[in-house]
C-alpha cells in the first residue's frame, strides 16, 4: 500500500473564536458542515485542532488516540514548534469523534499503523503557524507595527522591548481572516522537534491520577461481566439467571448476542454472578480446534499449494543451476495482545444519544457499532476517548468487538453500564496474531545470492472483511500474509519465483497485532537470511551488506547495529550473536541479539539496535519505544503461545502467558540514524527484528536452529523456567 | 460494615469480607490509582501497602486489612514517593502507565528497605510488576536515580 497524506484535498484550514474570546484552529471538513449540532455541545468544536485561550491555555485537540506510543506530547510538539508557544501551559485532549479528525491517510479516525506521525506531520504543524500568524497579526495591528518587526517566542509576540502574550491577543486573532497557506518553518530554525521533550502525560500517570477507561465511574453506573462462550463461535442455547441473582448486588442478568451479562452493583459482584451464571452453550463450530491437529493441517496445506502472490520465469528450472538450495519451514502459533489493562467500555445509552467512554484507537468504528445496534445515527454516538493502558492492536479491532458488546449490554439491560473483561477474558477472548506457517525453497549462486525463491505462506487472513480488505487483499491474497516478504529487496531481485498464500478460515477470530503481518513475516525472513549466509559461508552480516547493497538505508542501521554491538568480537563459549535487518512501517531497523545459553537456559543479555525513521521528531520518545519493542519481541520469542484444546483456549492469565520480567530485561542499547527523510513508523517498527535476532544469536551459541515460536517449547530449552510469579 | 483506614482516612464501608481490597478501594472509595490487571497476584499493578508492607490488593480480601493501614499510590508519603516521581519523570519511564502506580509503590518498598540497591536487588524487588510496554529498562535507571535525589535531599536537611 501506498501512504501519502492529503490534508489539502479534504479540508480546509478555518479560523473561529472560542466563547470566551480565545482563537480556534479548525480544520473543516466540506461536508461535516451541514451537519445539525443539537443535543449536548462536546467541550471542544468538533472540528478544533488548536485553541488559543484568553486565560494563558493552549490545548491541542489529539485527532489520535495515546496508548503509550507517546502521540500526546509528540503532537504537541508540532502545533508548539511552529506557535512558538510556551511548552507550559500547553495542554493536550483526546479529540471527539468526528469526520475532522479522519486520519489523513486512512479516511477514518483510527490510530494505527504506526502512522499518526505521517498523518499528522503537516497538518499539527499548519495549525500551529496558522495560529502564530494570526497572533502577530493582531499584534501588528495593535502596535501599528509592520509583521515583519514582530517575532514570536515562548508563548508571547515581541516587538521591540515589548512583549505581549498570546492570551492578550486571541480574541483580536479570531476576529481576524483566516490566513491562505502559512509557511511552515526551515528545519534549520526547529527548536523543539528533534530535541528531547518530557512527555506530557508523565505526572498524571505517577501519581494515580491518569484516567484510563477502566476508571471511568458515573451516577448509577453498574459493572457488566460478559459470560461468553467457551469455543469461538459457541452460542447461548439458554441460561439460568437465579443463583447469580441471588449473589448480593447482582442486578441484573441479560442476553446478548453471543453472551449473557450479568450486571452488579461492582466488579466483585458481577464476577461472583458470572460465575455462578449457568449457561448452556452450543460450541459452534470451534468445538473441534485442537492445536496439535494445527500443524498438520498448514503443513498439508503447504503440500497442497495456494493462490500465487508472485509467479516470474521458471524456479524449477533455476534451481539447476544454484550452487546451493536452502529449504526451511517457520511456524508462529497463535498470540494474544495482553495489555496491562483489560479490555472495558462504559454506555450511557437514552432515546436520542448514546455516550461511550473507553480506550479505543478505532472511534469512526465504534460510531458506526454503536449507530447499527442503536438505530441512533452516527452523529448521535458520542465518544470519550481515554488513555489507553496499552493496546498493541488489541483496541484497533475493526469490528469494535468490545464496544459494540458494551452498546448490547446497555441496550438489553436498559441501564448506564461499564463492562470489564477480566485477565482470563482478555487471554480467552480472541481477536489473535493469526498462526502461521511459512515454507521456502531458495537456490543461491556460488556467491549467496538468492536466483530462485519458492514460497508457500499458510495463516488466516487479518484484513478479510475489515475496512481495509479492497486494499489489502488482492486476486484472494491478503497482502498482510506476506506483508514485506515479496516487497524484500533480495526476492524482488529474483527473476525465477513463486509465492503461494493458503488462507485456511478457522472460527478463531484474527485481527491486528503489533506490527501485523511483520510480527511474523520478519522472523522467517530473516532467520532464513541467517540460513542462506551459513549455506554460502559468510557472515550473517556481510552476507546482508551484500543482499542490501542496493538499499542504503538498510546498509546504514546494519553497519551501525554491527558497529555498536561490536560484532564480530570474540564471544565466551556458550554465548552468541544474532542480527537482523528490516523495513518495517516505513522505518528501517536493525538489531543486534547476543545471547548466553547456560544449562540449557537462555540468558539474552544484550540488544543495540539502529533505527532510521526519518525525520527524529522525538528522539527519547523513538528510543524508549525501542525499548519497549524489543521486550515486547523477546517476550513473543521466548514465551507467548496461545493453544486451543477441543476448541478451548487453554492459556488463561500471566502464570500460563508469560511476559517478559524486569529480571530478564536485557542491556538495550538504541541509536537513531539521522535522516531528513519523511517521518517512518516506530511503534511497530522493531518488534519483528527482534525475534529473528534473539532466534539467530541461538544458533550462534549453540548451532541450533530455532523454526518454531515460541522458544519454551524447543527441546533446547526443556530447562527453561517461566519467570519466578511473586504473589 | 467494615472499617478501613486508607491514606490516613477512616472509611467504614459496606463490602463483603471476601471482596479484594483493590475493588473496594476502586468501586466503593474511588480511589482508581490502584489499578486491576490480572486479578491473581501475578502483574502487581494492584500493589498497595499494608502496615508498610507491598502486597497485591486483588487478591488480597477487605477482612485483612481491618485494624491496619492502607496505602495507596494516591497517599504515598512525599519521603517515599517525591524522589520515586522526580526520577520517573526525569527518565520518562512510563508508556501507557498503566502500570506505574503499581510499580512505584513496590520501588518505595525497595528504597525504604534499602537504600542503595544493586541491580539484582531491583531484579529481585520488582519482578512482579510486569510492564507490557516494556519500560524494564528505565526503571531500572529511576531507581538509581531516586537513590541519587534521595541521598542529595538528605544531604541538605538541617
Amino acid at each position: 500500500m501506498t501512504l501519502s497524506p492529503d490534508i489539502n484535498r479534504r479540508q480546509f484550514i478555518r479560523t473561529a473564536a472560542l466563547a470566551t474570546g480565545g482563537l480556534i484552529i479548525a480544520f473543516n471538513v466540506p461536508a461535516a458542515g451541514k451537519r445539525r449540532r443539537t443535543g449536548q455541545e462536546p467541550a471542544f468544536a468538533p472540528n478544533a485542532f488548536l485553541q488559543v485561550g484568553t486565560d494563558n491555555s493552549v490545548t491541542v485537540i489529539l485527532s489520535h488516540c495515546e496508548m503509550g506510543q507517546g502521540i500526546w506530547t509528540t503532537l504537541c510538539m508540532l502545533i508548539a514548534e511552529e506557535l512558538d508557544a510556551n511548552w507550559k501551559t500547553l495542554q493536550a485532549v483526546h479529540a471527539p469523534a468526528a469526520p475532522a479528525y479522519f486520519h489523513t491517510i486512512y479516511a477514518t479516525q483510527r490510530t494505527g499503523g504506526s502512522s499518526s506521525l505521517l498523518s499528522e506531520f503537516d497538518r499539527y504543524r499548519k495549525a500551529g503557524a496558522t495560529a502564530r500568524q494570526l497572533l502577530v497579526q493582531a499584534a501588528a495591528n495593535r502596535y501599528k507595527v509592520a509583521v515583519q518587526d514582530c517575532r514570536t517566542e515562548d508563548g508571547m509576540v515581541i516587538i521591540g522591548d515589548k512583549k505581549i502574550p498570546y492570551s492578550d491577543l486571541a480574541a483580536d486573532a479570531a476576529a481576524l481572516p483566516t490566513p491562505a497557506d502559512v509557511p511552515l518553518k526551515d528545519p534549520a530554525n526547529w527548536k523543539i522537534i528533534g530535541k528531547r521533550i518530557k512527555r506530557m502525560d508523565t505526572p498524571a500517570k505517577i501519581t494515580g491520577k491518569a484516567i484510563f477507561g477502566m476508571d471511568v465511574q458515573l451516577p448509577g453506573m453498574l459493572t457488566a461481566m460478559v459470560a461468553r462462550g467457551p469455543a469461538p463461535g459457541a452460542k447461548v442455547k439458554g441460561y439460568e439467571a437465579a443463583a447469580a441473582m441471588a449473589i448480593p448486588g447482582v442486578r441484573q442478568v441479560v442476553a446478548i448476542p453471543g453472551g449473557v451479562a450479568v450486571l452488579a452493583d461492582d466488579f466483585w459482584a458481577a464476577k461472583k454472578g458470572r460465575e455462578t451464571l449457568q449457561v448452556d452453550w452450543d460450541l459452534g463450530p470451534g468445538a473441534n480446534m485442537n492445536s496439535d491437529a494445527l500443524l498438520k493441517e498448514f503443513r498439508e496445506r503447504a503440500n497442497k499449494g495456494g493462490i500465487a502472490a508472485t509467479n516470474t520465469g521458471n524456479p524449477e528450472e533455476a534451481f539447476t543451476r544454484a550452487a546451493h538450495i536452502v529449504e526451511a519451514e517457520y511456524y508462529q502459533p497463535f498470540l494474544a495482545h495482553a495489555p496491562m489493562e483489560p479490555l472495558n467500555c462504559t454506555v450511557q445509552l437514552s432515546a436520542d444519544k448514546c455516550e461511550i467512554w473507553t480506550g479505543t484507537q478505532t472511534q469512526t468504528d465504534d460510531q458506526r457499532g454503536a449507530a447499527e445496534i442503536t438505530g441512533l445515527p452516527v452523529e448521535k454516538i458520542f465518544i470519550n476517548t481515554l488513555f489507553l493502558g496499552g493496546s498493541f492492536g488489541r483496541r484497533n479491532i475493526t469490528r469494535s468487538d468490545f464496544v459494540r458488546e458494551a452498546v448490547e449490554v446497555a441496550k438489553a439491560s436498559g441501564k448506564v453500564v461499564k463492562t470489564v473483561w477480566t485477565r482470563e477474558d482478555d487471554i480467552k477472548g480472541g481477536m489473535y496474531r493469526p498462526a502461521f506457517l511459512h515454507r521456502f525453497k531458495v537456490g543461491l549462486d556460488a556467491g549467496g545470492t538468492p536466483i530462485a525463491w519458492k514460497q508457500i505462506s499458510v495463516g488466516q487472513s487479518v484484513m478479510t472483511g475489515g475496512p481495509f480488505e479492497k486494499l489489502a487483499v488482492i486476486n484472494g491474497v491478503d497482502m498482510f500474509s506476506i506483508e514485506g516478504m515479496q516487497t524484500a529487496p533480495h526476492v524482488k531481485a529474483v527473476k525465477d519465483q513463486r509465492i503461494e498464500v493458503n488462507t485456511p478460515e478457522w472460527p478463531v477470530s484474527v485481527d491486528n497485532w503489533r506490527a501485523v503481518g511483520l510480527s511474523h513475516t520478519i522472523f522467517a525472513m530473516e532467520s532464513l537470511s541467517d540460513e542462506m549466509a551459513i549455506a554460502a559461508g559468510k557472515d550473517p552480516v556481510a552476507y546482508r551488506r551484500m543482499l542490501y547493497k542496493d538499499e542504503p538505508r538498510l546498509v546504514g542501521v546494519l553497519n551501525l547495529a554491527a558497529e555498536k554491538s561490536g560484532w564480530g568480537a570474540p564471544l565466551p563459549k556458550g554465548h552468541g550473536r544474532g542480527v537482523a535487518v528490516f523495513e518495517a512501517v516505513g522505518s528501517f531497523v536493525a538489531i543486534v541479539a547476543e545471547v548466553a545459553v547456560l544449562n540449557n537456559t537462555i540468558h539474552v543479555n544484550k540488544v543495540t539496535c539502529a533505527i532510521d525513521c526519518g525525520i527524529a521528531v522525538s528522539p527519547d520518545g523513538i528510543i524508549s519505544q525501542t525499548e519497549g519493542s524489543i521486550a515486547f519481541g523477546i517476550s513473543t520469542a521466548l514465551y507467548s503461545e496461545i493453544t486451543f484444546r477441543d476448541g478451548k483456549v487453554q492459556q488463561r492469565n500471566f502464570y500460563d502467558y508469560p511476559m517478559l520480567r524486569i529480571h530478564e530485561m536485557p542491556q538495550v542499547a538504541v541509536f537513531i540514524v539521522p535522516s531528513k527523510e519523511k517521518p517512518g513508523g516506530v511503534g511497530e517498527a522493531s518488534v519483528g527484528q527482534m525475534i529473528p535476532a534473539l532466534t539467530n544469536a541461538v544458533y550462534a551459541a549453540t548451532g541450533k536452529r530455532i523454526r518454531h515460536l515460541p522458544l519454551r517449547n524447543q527441546p533446547l530449552n526443556g530447562h527453561l523456567q517461566d519467570s519466578k510469579l511473586m504473589g | 460494615m467494615i472499617q478501613l483506614t486508607v491514606n490516613g482516612k477512616t472509611y467504614e464501608v459496606d463490602a463483603p469480607a471476601d471482596m479484594p481490597i483493590l475493588w473496594v478501594l476502586r468501586d466503593k472509595l474511588g480511589l482508581t490509582g490502584t489499578k486491576f490487571g490480572c486479578g491473581a497476584a501475578q502483574c502487581g499493578a494492584c500493589t498497595i501497602h499494608l502496615d508498610g508492607e507491598a502486597i497485591r490488593s486483588c487478591v488480597a480480601p477487605v477482612s485483612r486489612a481491618v485494624g491496619k493501614k492502607i496505602v495507596t499510590i494516591e497517599g504515598l508519603d512525599d519521603s517515599l514517593a517525591k524522589p520515586l516521581q522526580e526520577a520517573w519523570t526525569e527518565v520518562d519511564v512510563p508508556q501507557c502507565g498503566y502500570c506505574q502506580s503499581g510499580q512505584i509503590m513496590a520501588a518505595a518498598i525497595l528504597l525504604r528497605d534499602n537504600a542503595h540497591p544493586t541491580d539484582r536487588d531491583i531484579d529481585n524487588a520488582m519482578t512482579g510488576n510486569i510492564c507490557r510496554c516494556g519500560t524494564y529498562q528505565r526503571i531500572r535507571s529511576a531507581i538509581h536515580m531516586a537513590v541519587t535525589l534521595k541521598t542529595s535531599a538528605a544531604a541538605v536537611q538541617p
